[in-house]
């Protein structure tokens, strides 16, 4: 199962690589991480998304927490949450795919953010999969470039990860 | 104005601050202002090895017989690397270790420079923390937060990389006496409620084990650990790293248990109802494979300090995250206060099923043999010092007998690399041992292959005149290789056979030491006596002993804790 676990670390050089060497270490999967400081600067928070048994999510989630610089992991899962990633996308657009394209984009609320005579650069912000749905609409082999952020995530209402 | 002190001396003030007294080095370029420090100063003693990976093994083996942390100093580059396997060692057993590496100085990091390598990236998965140091405002408080790190919650080797230019650069010195982070606070107490329910379970128990390992040898809980198993009469069983937890000549001790435990501990374990896990993991080598050990249906409490260590091979019922001897004392004090006692006829009988067991007597030998049987050698070993040495080990065969046949009745005196399982690591390990004990009797179980790793060690026991009695079972095979070898590869010794021995004698004469060969068994407990009388000096006793002599019982790789290897 698809997980997004967030947490809150120190913000110190290499407390980034703690992370990433242990799950490669652990034979965990990451299939994205995103990371940047938070309002506090000594503090980051990092979007971690990941798949697995509930039992290698325990461990994971385990091993984080036992890492000195992290000081808070939850996994968004497991309440209300919102998740959001951004892509940048690059199409050949060419002839009267130009308008096709131009209405794709429309409909997934995207934004066209540079244009050429060949090409349109596509700014997409929403769940992973919905960036995944927009990209499985058009033709692969127009798509020139691919950027996406990796998911961020937050809970929903009350639920606040804070020191 | 407070006066200010270099990053060197600053470096030296800490660990006097901490209260350490002997530091295991080498010195190098990078580590020179640090090394000029120590010169200057008589309260920390440093040792000198012969190679960096023996000073994290000694400062590993002072750590472990005395509950103090222990402390390395390495220099750059291939110092740090040597060092590597060390601190692994530690890792792997969670032993409180403070590793100080030199480091190029900052403005040559990542340059290639000479004796440069990135410290903090190669030890990073094999250390509980590591920081690098590259203010030299953040000396004081980096190595306060080491110490710490180190030895609070599950411990563990930390190590502080040292860039030249801060041990020369100059700040005002002041140690903190407590240390605080938000990131890192291990817990203490045990969860009350699930402690009650373990109250319950362990009073509802008809056949139940108590299995602990390491963490009730790190944490100082033997004493409590054997108050609550006496109250309950419950059998035990230790791990490899938990031998000496509970004393191993009391009647309820049924043995180690796991990959070479006696044929009654791995049933009991097998056959349990209820399971009291006590700082121990439920490790590969010690529950074989779990699917198996999941097999049979038993309730588990599992006591243990670090939250991942639970329910990772094996799911427990009631997890206690706690300090082991915190949680004991509620324990005891819970089980005192309650009327209720366990079923004692079901105890009985449980007993009695486990007394069936060990008169499988699984640890027998022959022993009229004409040529020497290493087991033999451990036994007289144990009579000889009547079971109050301080035995350390290499790896491999030796050990596995040393920890069948060496009863050990008090923690910390047995000391072994039992997670990484690392050869070379006995000598060394003794010579930290002595100088935290130095009037106890130390002795090194090893083998001709394992000895050799670490064998210019024999040259740091000559300077710092450490008695060491090396306990050499020599049968010129890397035994446990080629006992897996005879098992499960047809008799194809590959590479196991150790051609070209030295003469071990020779050997240690020449760096001033005795040797002794033996190769009688009638021999054995004079040599060995002998060798102890001989108070102040080293002797390396060379025991020849039966090459086909194998390790049992045996669990082999893969297979469930039942389905044992006998003799």
């Amino acid at each position: 199962m698809r997980h997004i676990i967030s947490l809150l670390m120190e913000n110190e050089a290499g407390a980034l690589s703690r992370v990433a060497g242990l799950f490669s270490a652990r034979g965990y999967n990451i299939e994205s991480l995103s990371v940047a400081p938070t309002e506090d600067p000594t503090l980051s928070r990092m979007t971690l998304v990941t798949t697995g048994s509930d039992e290698v999510i325990e461990q994971v989630t385990k091993q984080l927490n036992k890492l000195i610089e992290v000081v808070k992991v939850i996994d968004l899962i497991n309440g209300d949450h919102i998740e959001r990633e951004l892509m940048l996308v690059k199409i050949k657009a060419l002839g009267p795919d130009r308008d096709e394209i131009k209405r794709l984009v429309d409909i997934f609320r995207g934004s066209i953010i540079d244009v050429t005579d060949k090409s349109y650069t596509i700014e997409l912000t929403g769940t992973s999969s919905k960036l995944d749905a927009f990209l499985d609409n058009i033709d692969g082999s127009t798509v020139l470039e691919t950027v996406r952020t990796g998911a961020s995530g937050i809970g929903r209402g009350d639920w606040v990860l804070k020191v | 104005m407070s006066v200010e002190l270099t990053g060197a001396e600053i470096t030296i003030r800490c660990l006097q601050e901490e209260g350490v007294e002997c530091i295991f080095g080498y010195p190098g370029g990078a580590v020179l202002f640090i090394y000029d420090e120590l010169f200057k100063q008589d309260k920390v003693r440093h040792i000198l090895v012969r190679h960096e990976q023996a000073a994290v093994h000694a400062a590993d083996g002072y750590a472990r017989s005395s509950n103090k942390v222990g402390v390395a100093l390495v220099t750059s580059g291939p110092g740090v690397t040597n060092a590597v396997t060390g601190i692994a060692t530690a890792y792997m057993d969670s032993i409180p270790l403070v590793i100080i590496s030199g480091q190029v100085p900052t403005s040559a990091i990542g340059l290639d420079a000479f004796q440069e390598v990135d410290t903090v990236g190669i030890t990073r998965p094999c250390v509980k923390h590591n920081f690098l140091v590259s203010d030299i405002n953040e000396l004081a408080i980096t190595m306060k937060k080491a110490f710490y790190i180190a030895s609070t919650g599950r411990p563990g080797p930390v190590l502080v990389d040292i860039p030249k230019d801060v041990t020369q650069q100059k700040a005002v010195f002041d140690y903190p006496d407590k240390v605080s982070m938000r990131s890192y606070n291990p817990v203490v107490k045990g969860n009350a409620k699930q402690i009650k329910k373990a109250v319950d379970l362990i009073l509802s128990a008809k056949r139940p084990v108590v299995y602990t390992g390491g963490g009730v040898i790190l944490s100082d809980a033997a004493k409590l650990l054997t108050e609550l198993t006496k109250m309950l009469n419950y059998p035990c069983t230790n791990t490899l790293m938990g031998l000496g937890g509970f004393p191993a000549t009391d009647e309820q001790f049924i043995g180690m248990l796991g990959m070479h435990g006696t044929y009654e501990a791995n049933m009991a374990m097998q056959y349990c109802d209820v399971l009291i896990a006590v700082g121990a993991r439920f490790d590969d080598r010690v529950i074989g494979n779990p699917k198996h050990f999941s097999n049979e249906n038993r309730k588990i409490i599992h006591i243990d300090i670090d939250p991942s260590s639970i329910s990772k091979r094996v799911k427990v019922d009631i997890p206690i995250v706690g300090n082991v001897p915190d949680v004991l004392k509620e324990l005891i004090r819970l089980l005192k206060s309650v009327k209720e006692e366990p079923d004692q006829n079901a105890l009985r009988e449980w007993w009695n099923q486990i007394d069936l067991w060990r008169a499988r007597d699984c640890l027998k030998y022959d022993r009229a043999s004409s040529i020497i049987k290493p087991q033999m050698v451990v036994e007289k070993l144990y009579e000889v010092t009547k079971g109050d040495a301080f035995v350390t080990s290499d790896v491999g065969q030796h050990q596995m007998w040393a920890a069948q046949f060496y009863k050990f009745d008090k923690p910390r005196r047995w000391i072994n690399s039992g997670g990484l399982g690392t050869m070379g690591f006995g000598m060394p390990a003794a010579m930290g041992v002595q100088l935290a004990n130095p009037r106890a009797k130390v002795a090194c179980v090893t083998g001709e292959a394992s000895i050799q790793m670490c064998i210019q060690e024999l040259s740091t026991c000559k300077q710092y005149k450490l008695p060491l009695k090396i306990v050499n079972l020599n049968n010129r095979y890397m035994g446990m290789v080629r006992q897996w070898q005879e098992f499960f590869h047809g008799n194809r010794y590959s590479e196991s056979y150790m051609d070209a021995l030295p003469d071990f004698i020779k050997l240690a004469e020449s760096y001033g030491h005795v040797g002794m060969r033996i190769e009688r068994p009638e021999d054995i407990e004079g040599a060995l006596k002998e060798a102890f009388k001989l108070k102040d000096r080293l002797v390396f006793l060379d025991f020849l002993t039966d090459q086909t002599e194998n390790v049992f019982p045996m669990v082999p790789g893969g297979k469930g804790l039942s389905e044992m290897i006998l003799v």
